[in-house]
């Protein structure tokens, strides 16, 4: 009785103020799925464009469930140094106290995580729409969660080998862009290149989307990173702020690198280094000053743009280029802020620049283990997946498109010829008398 | 003087197109349709509302060709037009009465020589 009330009773270390904060940094982040399925659509050709939103949108369910039962488990309980334990399973043992010395209730902080594993999920489709098998991606995406995500998870942000090598990782560079990044590639060799891929141009459908799309994930990376000190602490300002400055700076850079390529800045382009601005200052956070986020935009996008240019020109349809956007750029925010990072401005560690090599190497470690891991394990996970069931659409049902094939329906249905069906009470479908 | 017609299936439009290029056929015009050519019809459901759809897209080829070339594009569109499956479409040959070319005025056989712009 008195465990039951003490639930219920406001309880002294938690701040209300923060509490707030996160309530809304959550709801940031679960749009930025949405956001990501906006962005993902226009890239992709109009008869996939429902199948290309929908995977984002089966990341909601099949993550989040994956979540709630045994990935956060695995990722935040006990400090193992590999895995979690599975005494949150189901939610066991989440509820208003917070966790450890924290100042939220349990159950943000797991819902707060949990918006992470969802979108996370979300981003690896990236590598394999308009061939890959819907029943297919669900599977392999409940696994993936837990085995990929997860893992990763508990060793960048609970109390795994990683952080305990003194690994700082603001807001998911490790499971989040490493992970999406690296998983991706593994993904689309396991797939396979889609079957006009490399002989006609497959063309972004509708572009406005696509800039719809980024700018919306810009807007919820506020919460995604400004989420990320838990509170409304100095951290969450620090990193709110550099979230505006770094992408602001990769734009700037990418209109340079595209008019010095091709003498036109591009819309698909600047949608493009908005989301590469995100990601670098992701794991760099808060801590890093302003004025060295804004370098991380300027000079970070410069990877990230060359792999852009260079994986079409190779066989590997990995097709919205999730390992450029999200790997690439997650691995050189994860050694930059080893450089950078200021004691004066994050109160924790000094990087390489400011007399802490070590710094630098943990970083290091990290950003030649991710990658690594993400890659082999879901690699082998779909391998495992496609023994079981086939991964991708046959050569007429991809000519066909996936929204007709898998959901039975059209994105920009025009209703011509359509015919109309009566469900009768025998349960027979008729076509309905016209007169 | 004939006016070759090929409707065929939109994800071959660009088979067709190669095709034609390699037959040496120039100067085509294609358009957008729906149409029907006794291929299944596909079941759409939206909420409570479940459609049959009649109709399927489809891409018409127009290419207006001299006697000599008839037989090349037809076999283009046929070639790249084909899957094997119902619903490939089809080809209509119709004689041409006259044909002229808009910016200089030459009519007839000259009028469907293609010319490349420099």
């Amino acid at each position: 009785m008195t465990g039951a009330l003490a639930t219920l009773l406001p309880l002294a270390q938690i701040d209300t103020g923060d509490t707030a904060w996160i309530l809304a940094s959550t709801a940031l982040v679960l749009m930025m799925t949405i956001a990501l399925g906006v962005f993902y659509t226009g890239l992709v050709r109009a008869k996939n464009s429902l199948n290309t939103f929908m995977m984002c949108v089966s990341s909601l369910a099949i993550g989040g469930i994956a979540w709630a039962l045994i990935g956060y488990s695995i990722a935040f309980d006990g400090e193992g140094a590999i895995l979690g334990g599975l005494g949150h399973v189901a939610l066991n043992g989440v509820g208003f106290e917070p966790r450890g010395e924290g100042t939220i209730p349990h159950l943000v902080f797991f819902a707060f995580q949990g918006t992470f594993c969802i979108l996370t999920l979300a981003l690896v489709s990236g590598a394999v729409v308009e061939r890959m098998r819907f029943g297919a991606w669900m599977v392999f995406g409940a696994l993936w969660s837990v085995l990929v995500y997860a893992v990763l998870a508990h060793w960048a942000f609970g109390g795994g080998w990683l952080a305990e090598n003194g690994l700082l990782d603001f807001a998911g560079g490790v499971p989040v862009e490493m992970g999406s990044g690296f998983a991706a590639l593994a993904a689309a060799l396991v797939v396979g290149a889609r079957k006009d891929y490399g002989r006609q141009a497959l063309l972004p459908h509708n572009a406005i989307y696509v800039l719809l799309g980024a700018g919306l994930l810009w807007f919820g990376w506020f919460g995604f990173n400004g989420g990320s000190g838990l509170g409304t602490n100095n951290a969450s300002v620090l990193a709110f702020v550099n979230t505006m400055l770094t992408p602001a700076c990769a734009l700037f850079t990418w209109f340079v690198l595209d008019l010095v390529r091709g003498r036109r800045v591009t819309a698909v382009g600047a949608a493009t280094s908005i989301i590469v601005g995100c990601v670098l200052i992701t794991p760099a956070g808060a801590f890093i000053s302003p004025g060295w986020a804004m370098v991380l935009g300027f000079l970070g996008a410069i990877p990230c743009y060359a792999v852009i240019v260079w994986r079409p020109r190779t066989r590997v349809d990995e097709t919205l280029d999730v390992l450029a956007a999200h790997g690439i750029a997650g691995f050189t925010g994860i050694l930059f802020l080893g450089l950078v990072a200021q004691v004066g401005w994050n109160g924790v560690a000094d990087g390489l620049f400011y007399g802490d090599a070590g710094q630098f190497w943990s970083q290091a470690l990290a950003a030649a283990v991710a990658p690594a891991y993400a890659f082999g394990a879901t690699f082998v996970l779909l391998k495992l997946v496609g023994a079981v069931m086939p991964l991708r659409a046959s050569e007429h049902d991809e000519a066909v498109g996936m929204d007709v094939v898998f959901h039975g329906e059209e994105a920009y249905a025009s209703g011509e010829g359509a015919i109309l069906v009566q469900p009768e009470a025998d349960g027979e479908l008729l076509v309905a008398d016209p007169s | 003087m004939k006016l070759v017609i090929g409707i065929v299936r939109p994800e071959k439009a660009n088979d067709v197109l190669e095709a034609l290029y390699r037959a040496e056929v120039r100067g085509v015009s294609l358009s957008r349709v729906e149409g029907h050519g006794g291929e299944l019809e596909r079941v759409e459901t939206y909420r409570g509302t479940t459609v049959k759809m009649g109709l399927s897209d489809k891409v018409r080829f127009e290419v207006a060709v001299s006697d000599a070339f008839v037989q090349p594009t037809i076999e283009a569109l046929c070639e790249g037009g084909r899957t094997g499956e119902v619903g490939d479409g089809k080809v209509f040959v119709v004689p041409l009465e006259q044909a002229v070319r808009i910016r200089t005025g030459e009519s007839a056989e000259a009028a469907v020589t293609p010319v490349v712009a420099r």
